[in-house]
């Protein structure tokens, strides 16, 4: 291609200088290819509607519709599951909030296994909203607790203390984000567009709860495990490379069914409504109960109490 | 206009070409880096098709060698105002000279910048949504957008600074003073803009009491302006030795100067740091503990920040001795000064925030030998980038290329 007047010099000299850039351009291309050649195994590439997909917020309906129709496709085509998926939106006049008793928890884990299953999280590798740690009792320093516990429990002189996503009022996590990938919906649920994270997990930094995970690698869940009952802002699967987190399962909960985590507490110690109504639950609990809130000096003002009866 | 533009694109042509030019020691050299840059970009390549599984990023962890990396480099690119300052506040002549190597360094160094925040994206195929107005750009609330803003906004004004100045040698022409030295002055506050919002980054975050320092930027400032100019001092006698170009032993020993109270500045604004961690001793200390004496049997960073301890003391007491007026030892310690401080910002800043986690579990950080080609292939690629820089114009400042007649 390149055969114009680049050699000044010109004569026998110049012959053999050409020849020698030939061959170092040669060479030179060669080993770019090289290079260049585990983007054989690339197998995600996005197509060029993925690559040019709007933010969330900015899709109109048919827009929305059509992203929507899209990823139902690609559910049918990686799991063989005909996907029963939507956007529910919030319901006015609702704010969730959430309240654990502390001392009725056992540290089982059914919170834990019944979150992974609902919404959809990567079995390989491991991935899981909840954390659960084990304190001995007379401690709050979880610096002292134990995060991979096993065998029997609950375990004499120890209480557990399981941790998700605390939806805070002023949320670090949606703050930092340079992509506005992340936002407090109107009914305080955090959500994630999993469409548009670029992933610099700069959230992951920010939250003091430890309560978002990344997908270093593709998500892998059994064809036969997947909810199909899933909304693009929650449960549906997640490409590799991005932020997830729990979303109060709002796939259920803007239905007006409990989160997966709450329903499967075999004791109780998990309570979830409508914090806008002094009715509910949850309401009476931060009410009328011992109600304290993780990490309350950094200020992140969560809608995730822990409490104890007397 | 067409004809200027011509011109300056024939300007910028014959000065790549200077780059085909050289003896078999810029060859070799050329060439090594090429080599490590294809390494690293292949090691790339495998980390985009399998994911950031292959390093050793975990959630626990979710930061490392490439944010660590990136931060040290911001801090070589601001140190260029350390030279811009005297030349132009204080028309100081000793560093006249110097001054557009300094700035071409700015340049290379922010494509390294950009180069290692990439390598850390999940999904860099995404890049578009960061841009403004394109994308959804959260600003001013992120100071991840500011970052962008900032580095990218660096790098065009020093591209033209440098672009402008050395056409303006070329041609022979005095340049004309509306065109630079606003670029000039708006650059040097430019500078401290970069490395204060890159550590902004940081402090802002009331969740990782470790960063929440207000201290953060201006250690990032002291050690930035002694490893930047340390740097030039190794790059500047390289130059004179395999080029025609003059450089004195006084703007050397200026740089000197700005490397020994830099260094004294940063060494103490560490001890304020260290002080305020252990005196207090309250549960925020966690990370420091586990930095320099480990953690519950953890020990992964205590060797790397020992090791910096120890190369910051040794090349603050050479920096600090009439010994060092001597270029040997002068240059002994700039590279320990370099290397520390490397450590120091990177392994000893950005991981250990990370550990303990927010629930006090302790996840190490090793990074893989995929991680490190990767690095190393991005610095390998910003010093041939560099090179190439310096191959360009230093002809042109010679006197060596003119226009032909």
């Amino acid at each position: 291609m390149n055969d114009g007047p680049e050699q000044p010099d010109g004569g026998a000299g110049g012959m053999t200088r050409a020849a020698f850039l030939a061959a170092v351009a040669a060479s030179a291309t060669a080993a770019t290819a090289a290079a260049l050649s585990p983007l054989k195994d690339v197998l995600d590439l996005p197509s060029l509607e993925e690559f040019l997909q709007q933010h969330y917020k900015e899709l109109s309906p048919e827009e929305k519709k059509a992203v929507l129709e899209r990823i139902a496709k690609q559910v049918k085509k990686d799991y063989g599951v005909r996907a029963n998926l939507s956007d529910p939106p919030p319901i006015p006049g609702v704010e969730f909030g959430y309240a654990l008793n502390i001392g009725r928890c056992i540290g089982c884990r059914k919170c834990v296994h019944a979150c992974v299953k609902e919404n959809n999280q990567s079995r390989n590798p491991e991935l899981q909203y909840i954390r659960v740690l084990k304190m001995r009792k007379g401690s709050i320093d979880v610096e002292s607790s134990e995060h991979h516990y096993e065998g029997e429990v609950p375990e004499a002189g120890f209480y557990y203390m399981p941790v998700q996503c605390h939806q805070c009022r002023k949320a670090p996590c949606v703050k930092v984000c340079p992509v506005k990938a992340t936002w407090q919906e109107p009914d305080g649920i955090i959500v994630v567009d999993y469409d548009w994270c670029i992933g610099c997990r700069y959230c992951m930094a920010a939250c003091p709860y430890y309560a978002r995970r990344f997908n270093f690698a593709k998500p892998e869940i059994p064809a036969g495990e997947l909810n199909a009952d899933m909304a693009y802002l929650s449960n549906r699967p997640r490409p590799k490379g991005v932020v997830e987190k729990c979303t109060f399962c709002l796939q259920r909960t803007r239905e007006g069914k409990y989160p997966a985590c709450v329903e499967v507490c075999p004791t109780g110690s998990r309570k979830f409504g409508n914090l806008l109504d002094p009715d509910s639950e949850v309401s009476q609990v931060i009410k009328n109960k011992r109600v304290y809130v993780l990490k309350e000096e950094v200020g992140t003002l969560p809608r995730f109490y822990y409490y104890f009866d007397l | 206009m067409m004809r200027e533009l011509k011109d300056y694109l024939v300007f910028v042509a014959r000065c790549a070409a200077r780059t085909l030019d050289g003896d078999w020691r810029y060859l070799l050299w050329m060439t090594a880096l090429t080599a490590a840059a294809l390494l690293g970009l292949n090691a790339y390549c495998k980390q985009l098709a399998a994911g950031l599984m292959v390093t050793g990023m975990s959630d626990q962890v979710s930061w490392g060698l490439y944010i660590a990396n990136f931060t040290f480099l911001v801090g070589m690119a601001a140190a260029a105002v350390m030279l811009v300052i005297p030349v132009y506040v204080y028309k100081d002549e000793t560093l006249h000279d110097v001054v557009i190597l300094g700035e071409l360094l700015a340049v290379a160094v922010i494509v390294m910048c950009l180069l290692f925040v990439t390598a850390d994206l999940g999904r860099p195929d995404r890049f578009w949504h960061m841009i403004p107005f394109v994308g959804k750009f959260n600003w001013p609330i992120s100071m991840l957008s500011w970052d962008v803003i900032v580095l990218n906004g660096y790098l065009a004004l020093n591209a033209h600074i440098c672009g402008y100045l050395v056409y303006m040698v070329y041609l022979g022409r005095k340049p004309s003073k509306l065109w630079y030295l606003p670029f000039v002055f708006l650059a040097m506050f430019w500078a401290i803009s970069i490395h204060t919002v890159t550590a902004f980054l940081y402090v802002g975050l009331g969740g990782r009491p470790f960063w929440n320092s207000a201290i953060v930027a201006p250690r990032f400032l002291a050690s930035a302006f002694t490893a930047g100019p340390g740097f030039l001092i190794l790059t500047l006698q390289v130059i004179r030795r395999v080029t025609d170009y003059k450089v004195t032993d006084k703007a050397l020993m200026m740089l000197r100067n700005i490397v020994q109270v830099s260094m004294v500045i940063n060494v103490f604004l560490l001890f304020c740091e260290l002080f305020k961690e252990f005196y207090t001793d309250s549960a925020h200390v966690a990370s420091a503990k586990y930095l320099f004496f480990g953690l519950h049997g953890h020990h992964g960073l205590v060797g790397w920040i020992w090791t910096a301890m120890a190369l910051d003391a040794a090349a603050l007491v050479l920096l600090m001795l009439p010994l060092s007026r001597s270029l040997k030892y002068l240059d002994l310690a700039c590279l320990l000064a370099i290397a520390g401080i490397w450590i120091e910002k990177g392994m000893g800043l950005v991981v250990p925030a990370f550990i303990p986690t927010q629930l006090g579990e302790i996840v190490e950080y090793f990074p893989t030998l995929n991680e490190w080609l990767i690095c190393a292939g991005i610095w390998a690629f910003g010093m041939l980038l560099y090179t190439l820089f310096l191959k360009m114009t230093i002809p042109v400042l010679t006197g060596d290329l003119r226009p032909r007649q």
